[in-house]
């Protein structure tokens, strides 16, 4: 009799202190749904939970394509999903009242603002390519939503970081510089990650330049 | 030092093993199956036959090293199941903490690796450099 009691009691106090830990979990959570969206320092994501998220995306991307390249379009088209949101999202937040329209400006954007946003911390850097004047490279070192992945070696050719070149992809569409966007991983001695994102700019956008330049 | 290190799944397969130094002899593929599903055979027998008290709370989980002339051989089991088991010098009393941290590791690049199928053989090439600074480090 004594005993059960006592088993009582202990059952009570588990239940108590389940409640307690309920209510603290709660709590912490309504912070966490309820914050300010216009507050972007507050409002991170762990980047676990987000690598399990991007593995699963990938592999059921996996599932329904033939080749690598159909798999980078996929990712792609996915940041696309993402970026169209993302820029709406940041525009809001930089309280600006215009868009910028100019190719400088725009990735001048897409290197701070967006990457900020999306990574907390600036690209790694900004350069056009000497080859072709209608092409720049935006070059994360250590992109953080590939951390954790590494790509077999019989898939080599594949860059995960297509997802991110789909979300600047349209960015640069939403600026109204439409350009197509492709990402490769470049490895640096000690960064395996690097991950290069070619913007190639459309003709019209690249003429257009060429007028508003001459015109000022 | 730690000489080699293995990995072995929920059923005893051998999903992941390396050798850090040339001080061992290179298992050959079927050895080192062979090794694996005798050390976990081995291992669940030696928690069956603890002749501690069997209360959950003390519950044996099994052989924690193996004793040799030369070497020692270390098990860490983690609470899932999975064995991590280093082969190191007779310096090394407590592995512990090493292991866990090869846990850790496996966790994050194994498990978040997209490309990783569950209880299959560990390729990933960033597991492989960050165990291999870990080892150094040790």
């Amino acid at each position: 009799m004594a005993s059960q009691s006592q088993a009582q009691a202990q059952a009570q106090m588990h239940a108590q202190s389940l409640m307690k830990l309920d209510n603290k979990t709660s709590k912490r959570s309504n912070m966490l749904l309820e914050q300010n969206v216009s507050r972007p320092r507050r409002d991170r994501v762990g980047l676990g939970a987000f690598a399990f998220l991007f593995a699963e995306i990938i592999r059921y991307s996996q599932n329904r394509v033939l080749g690598i390249q159909d798999l980078e379009a996929k990712l792609n088209e996915i940041g696309q999903r993402v970026g169209v949101r993302m820029f709406e999202l940041s525009m809001w937040r930089e309280k600006t009242v215009h868009r910028e329209m100019r190719v400088l400006q725009t990735l001048v954007f897409i290197n701070t603002v967006v990457w900020r946003a999306l990574f907390d911390k600036q690209a790694d850097s900004l350069e056009r390519s000497t080859e072709n004047d209608d092409e720049y490279m935006i070059t994360d070192n250590e992109p953080a939503v590939l951390k954790y992945i590494s790509v077999p070696k019989e898939m080599s050719s594949f860059s995960p970081g297509a997802f991110i070149s789909g979300i600047v992809e349209a960015i640069a569409r939403c600026c109204q510089c439409p350009a197509r966007v492709t990402s490769h991983v470049v490895p640096a001695d000690g960064l395996p990650l690097r991950t290069v994102i070619l913007l190639k700019f459309d003709k019209e956008v690249m003429d257009r330049e060429k007028r508003l330049e001459a015109g000022k | 030092m730690i000489h080699a290190l293995f990995i072995i799944n929920r059923s005893g397969g051998l999903i992941y093993s390396k050798n850090f130094t040339q001080q061992v002899a290179q298992l050959s593929s079927n050895e080192a199956l062979i090794f694996a599903g005798t050390f976990h055979g081995i291992h669940a027998l030696a928690s069956r036959i603890s002749p501690a008290p069997k209360r959950d709370s003390v519950k044996d989980t099994g052989i924690q090293s193996i004793d040799t002339k030369n070497f020692r051989i270390h098990c860490y089991q983690t609470p899932t199941g999975i064995k991590f088991i280093a082969v190191t010098d007779l310096l090394q009393t407590k592995l512990s903490g090493a292991l866990n941290k090869a846990y850790t590791l496996y966790c994050d690049y194994a498990l978040k690796n997209p490309f990783y199928n569950l209880e299959m053989p560990i390729r990933s090439e960033m597991f492989d450099t960050k165990l291999h600074q870990l080892v150094q480090s040790h």
